[in-house]
């Protein structure tokens, strides 16, 4: 059983939305740098920051952050993992960095970006955006930008596609 | 997706399994350039050296990778007057596990030593080495070198020159280069050639000049310096003359080949130093590659459900 | 005691007989074989229905490892392993600790199997003082204590002018002169077939040559001396061609291989099981080939186990420090029969392969069923399939390159000079 949650409107006015929360809390953009956690989180991140220069008409730093390697299921998941880029363009010491993936879970993965942001350098402060929220935490780890809230069934599964990536943009709920 | 909890050999992995590896030594590789060269996957896991052969390069390179991993490294140190006496291999091994490691890499003057262990243990075990058999963490970082510079396999143009029939370095570089559709030359006296070798799918070439001919890669061997007395060759200058990769010998092949060597060189017997030291070596690189391609190893087979 | 062993499909080609018949024994004798139901009255019965009764087989290379190996296989325990494979005579290799080279070890031998053997067995003696190639052994005393043959096997005769005094010595008994043909030079530190195989798994080869220049210098000493040559584990189509080519030309020469020779190709190796660890090594198909050949057209003229049996401890360690031989007296039959299966060679001929000749080659009077002849007989049913277990095995040598096959033909009862060996009841 699957059903649909957000539609292509829908994706675009939330991706809004985070855009002007982000430049709204931390007063514009200038200490700040944006970061998608491989492999959901990267075209997030890149629309998020289009849509951010759009409102500020000005450049923000958009990096990529593969966690494979810092992740604590690697005896329990059935597949091995691919490891993916990690391009930090900027020196991230001292900035404002806001990890964008495309959905919050458990928080595991968030925690792991956390530790390998970490290795990259010393941010003033981490944020984290997402653009669904499906609760079930299993770590004190909580969104400073959601674009949904979608309280979920554990089992179920979200699968978000974005056009960039090939079909066009939606988010479905799979009931497990 | 790798099969066996154990490497053994490249003889058993697939391409899609080689390029795997590779693939995630290239995110190692990303990691060790880094300030912070080190990766916490592997916490809480512990790898141990079982050398019967003395090898301080291929062990630092393990441990290094071990513990850019985050895994904790141990040398389970071996006196040769134990193997000598036949000290059960097999305890050994067992020790080894009962003291809760969860790699063992062994390197043996005995092919099929790894195989052996593999059999016995559920561990997983990593080959360092087996006799004339196999070394396929060295070929694993010749390709990851190789893939570097030449950025495709297929259709490549590789020799292997020197000692071929004593080498586990050419035999696992044999099946990478195979399975990865590159073309192999092997460039050695008869007496260094391995029987029947051509069943491989490579070329023989006892002339080292028409064996270099628009070649884009150069695998130069370790030479043991003691075949000399074991009549498989007359003297090393005799050697050096007709297989010591040198200025002129190397000029037979293409302008961008590069030249490889597993280390540790014989300067002036398999090469001269202008080649070793030229700008076409990349054999200091092959080193750093090495401890990405053996983090990969390390960490893919951590990944392995047993 | 009268036994009569009834019921059965009689084998001997020593009498031309093929059919059924009843065989009575009278203590360790043969008493006279019948036409079913025509035997007189007997006290015990033994029902061979289903199976061939045939001669018991005899093996003319066999390592029994006492003196001094106990530890791997003992008199009693090789013996014991014999009767379960068929075998009611048994030739014993000298290469012990010490070397069966005087007379007091050959005794000991004999000895020992008088009071815990199952079944008959001669010593062989070593050519030469501790099998060192240097000094000749005395034959006569030897050959009076009881050896049958002479052989350095395991310790080849290195030096060319030893052996042509052996085949020259030897003479005065009409006593064979048995070689393990092997250029120690060309083998050595080779624990495999030289080859493809040992290319890919990096153990060193041992060449055909090192094989075969030793079976050519042997068949030109032989022809020299006129000597009575005996030439061991024949293992590759170039001894097969020497050897044919040398009877051609009336040399005095006969051949043995095992059935591992046969069987098993080298490609096995490639597992690195050291139970296939074995001198001479397994060879590739082409030679199998040649040896089957060989053996249908009377090239080779016996089958031989060279049984080798090890401690599990000397076979599970690296490749190359692992032991060399198989564990062979209790799979040899099947393996063997293995040909009569596939055509190569009829029952007849097999009979002939392991009781006839063999007997002949060392001069014993054994590989017959006829009135008079000690009772040495094997009843085995040519279609029981059947796994091999080598834990079962009862020769203290679990090393078994056949271990799990799946094997046709059992050797279900062996009468050794008159006392009953029986599996089927069980
Ligand atoms: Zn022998």
């Amino acid at each position: 059983m699957s059903k649909s949650i957000l539609d292509s409107n829908d994706i675009n006015r939330a991706i809004r939305r985070m855009a002007y929360e982000i430049i709204e809390k931390n007063k514009g953009i200038g200490n700040l740098c944006l970061v998608g956690i491989q492999k959901g989180g990267v075209t997030l991140a890149n629309r998020l920051a289009s849509q951010i220069e759009l409102i500020e008409n000005g450049h923000i730093e958009v990096g990529t952050l593969d966690i494979t390697f810092y992740r604590d299921d690697l005896n329990t998941k059935s597949e091995q993992p691919v490891v993916k880029r990690t391009e930090i363009p900027c020196n991230i010491d001292d900035k404002t960095v806001v990890l964008v993936d495309d959905v919050l879970f458990t928080g595991r993965s968030i925690r792991a970006a956390m530790d390998a942001l970490i290795d990259y350098g010393r941010p003033a402060n981490i944020q984290l955006a997402v653009l669904i929220d499906r609760g079930h935490r299993e770590l004190p780890i909580r969104a400073d930008y959601a674009g949904k809230n979608i309280p979920t069934s554990f089992d179920a599964r979200i699968e978000v596609t974005l056009e960039e990536n090939g079909s066009s943009d939606s988010v479905i709920l799979v009931s497990g | 997706m790798i099969q066996s909890k154990d490497l053994l050999g490249i003889k058993e992995l697939t391409p899609e399994e080689i390029y795997l590896i590779l693939d995630t030594a290239a995110g190692f590789k990303d990691v060790l350039m880094r300030d912070i060269k080190k990766v916490p996957p592997l916490r809480g896991k512990t790898v141990v050296s079982l050398f019967f052969e003395p090898s301080t390069r291929t062990k630092t390179s393990f441990a290094l990778a071990s513990k850019r991993l985050s895994a904790d490294f141990v040398n389970f140190s071996v006196s040769t007057s134990s193997v000598v006496k036949g000290e059960s291999l097999k305890d050994t091994a067992l020790t080894i596990q009962a003291l809760g490691a969860d790699f063992v890499l062994v390197r043996h003057a005995s092919s099929g030593v790894p195989h052996l262990l593999s059999n016995i243990l559920d561990i997983s075990v990593i080959n360092a080495g087996d006799g004339a058999n196999e070394h396929p963490t060295q070929a694993l970082l010749d390709m990851f070198t190789i893939q570097s510079y030449k950025k495709k396999f297929k259709g490549l143009n590789v020799a292997i020159v020197g000692d071929i029939a004593h080498s586990r370095v050419a035999k696992s570089n044999i099946y990478a280069l195979t399975k990865l559709e590159a073309n192999v030359r092997l460039i050695c006296p008869p007496t260094l050639t391995p029987a029947e070798v051509d069943k491989l799918g490579v070329e023989v070439h006892h002339s080292l000049d028409k064996g270099l001919k628009d070649v884009d890669v150069i695998m130069a061997l370790r030479l043991q310096l003691e075949r000399q007395s074991k009549g498989f060759l007359p003297s090393l200058r005799e050697y050096f003359k007709l297989y010591g990769l040198t200025a002129d010998s190397v000029s037979h092949a293409k302008d961008d080949a590069i030249v490889m060597h597993p280390g540790p060189m014989n300067r002036g017997v398999e090469i001269a130093s202008s080649i070793a030291d030229g700008n076409q070596s990349v054999i200091l690189e092959q080193v750093t590659n090495g401890i990405a391609v053996r983090m990969a190893v390390l960490y893919l087979l951590a990944g392995v459900k047993k | 005691m009268i036994t009569l062993i009834k019921n059965g499909h009689v084998v001997d080609p020593s009498q031309n007989i093929d059919g059924p018949m009843e065989i009575l024994i009278k203590g360790r004798k043969i008493e006279g074989l019948y036409p079913k139901g025509k035997a007189p009255e007997a006290e015990k019965i033994i029902d061979a229905t289903k199976c061939f009764v045939i001669p018991g087989l005899v093996d003319i290379h066999t390592h029994l490892r006492e003196p001094g190996f106990e530890y791997k296989e003992t008199i009693e325990t090789g013996t014991r392993s014999a009767v379960r494979g068929g075998f009611t005579t048994v030739c014993c290799m000298p290469n012990t600790d010490p070397v069966n080279d005087n007379v007091a070890v050959t005794e000991f031998i004999l000895d020992k199997a008088k009071k815990y053997g199952s079944c008959t067995v001669h010593p062989i003696g070593a050519i030469t003082t501790g099998s060192n190639s240097e000094e000749l052994t005395e034959l006569q005393a030897l050959i009076k204590a009881g050896c049958i043959a002479f052989s350095d096997d395991g310790r080849p005769v290195t030096n060319s002018q030893m052996m042509r005094r052996a085949l020259e010595y030897s003479k005065i008994f009409d006593v064979p002169v048995i070689s393990h043909c092997e250029d120690l030079q060309l083998s050595e530190g080779g624990v495999v077939n030289e080859g493809f195989v040992s290319t890919i798994v990096g153990l060193k080869g041992i060449p055909k040559a090192a094989e075969e220049t030793m079976v050519a210098r042997d068949l030109s000493l032989c022809e020299l001396t006129g000597g009575k040559l005996h030439i061991a584990h024949v293992s590759t189509a170039g001894s097969v061609n020497l050897i044919r080519n040398a009877k051609s030309r009336g040399i005095n020469v006969t051949a043995e291989t095992c059935p591992h020779y046969y069987n098993l190709t080298d490609e096995a190796i490639i597992s690195y099981d050291t139970n296939l660890k074995v001198n001479p090594p397994i060879r590739t198909a082409v030679d199998v080939e040649a040896i089957k050949e060989g053996i249908k057209d009377g090239t080779i003229d016996i089958i031989a186990t060279d049984h080798a049996p090890h401690h599990f401890d000397d076979k599970q360690r690296e490749f190359d420090s692992a032991a060399f031989g198989i564990s062979g007296l209790e799979t040899a039959f099947a393996l063997s029969y293995h040909l009569v299966r596939h055509e190569t060679i009829d029952l007849k001929q097999l009979i002939t392969m392991m009781c006839i000749t063999p007997s002949k080659i060392v001069g014993l009077n054994k590989g017959t069923l006829s009135p008079g002849a000690d009772a040495d007989i094997a009843v085995v049913n040519p279609e029981t399939i059947y796994k091999v277990d080598s834990s079962s095995f009862l020769s203290k040598g679990k090393n078994s390159p056949f271990n799990k096959w799946t094997l046709t033909g059992s050797v279900e009862k062996t009468i050794a000079m008159g006392k009953v060996f029986d599996w089927s009841e069980k």
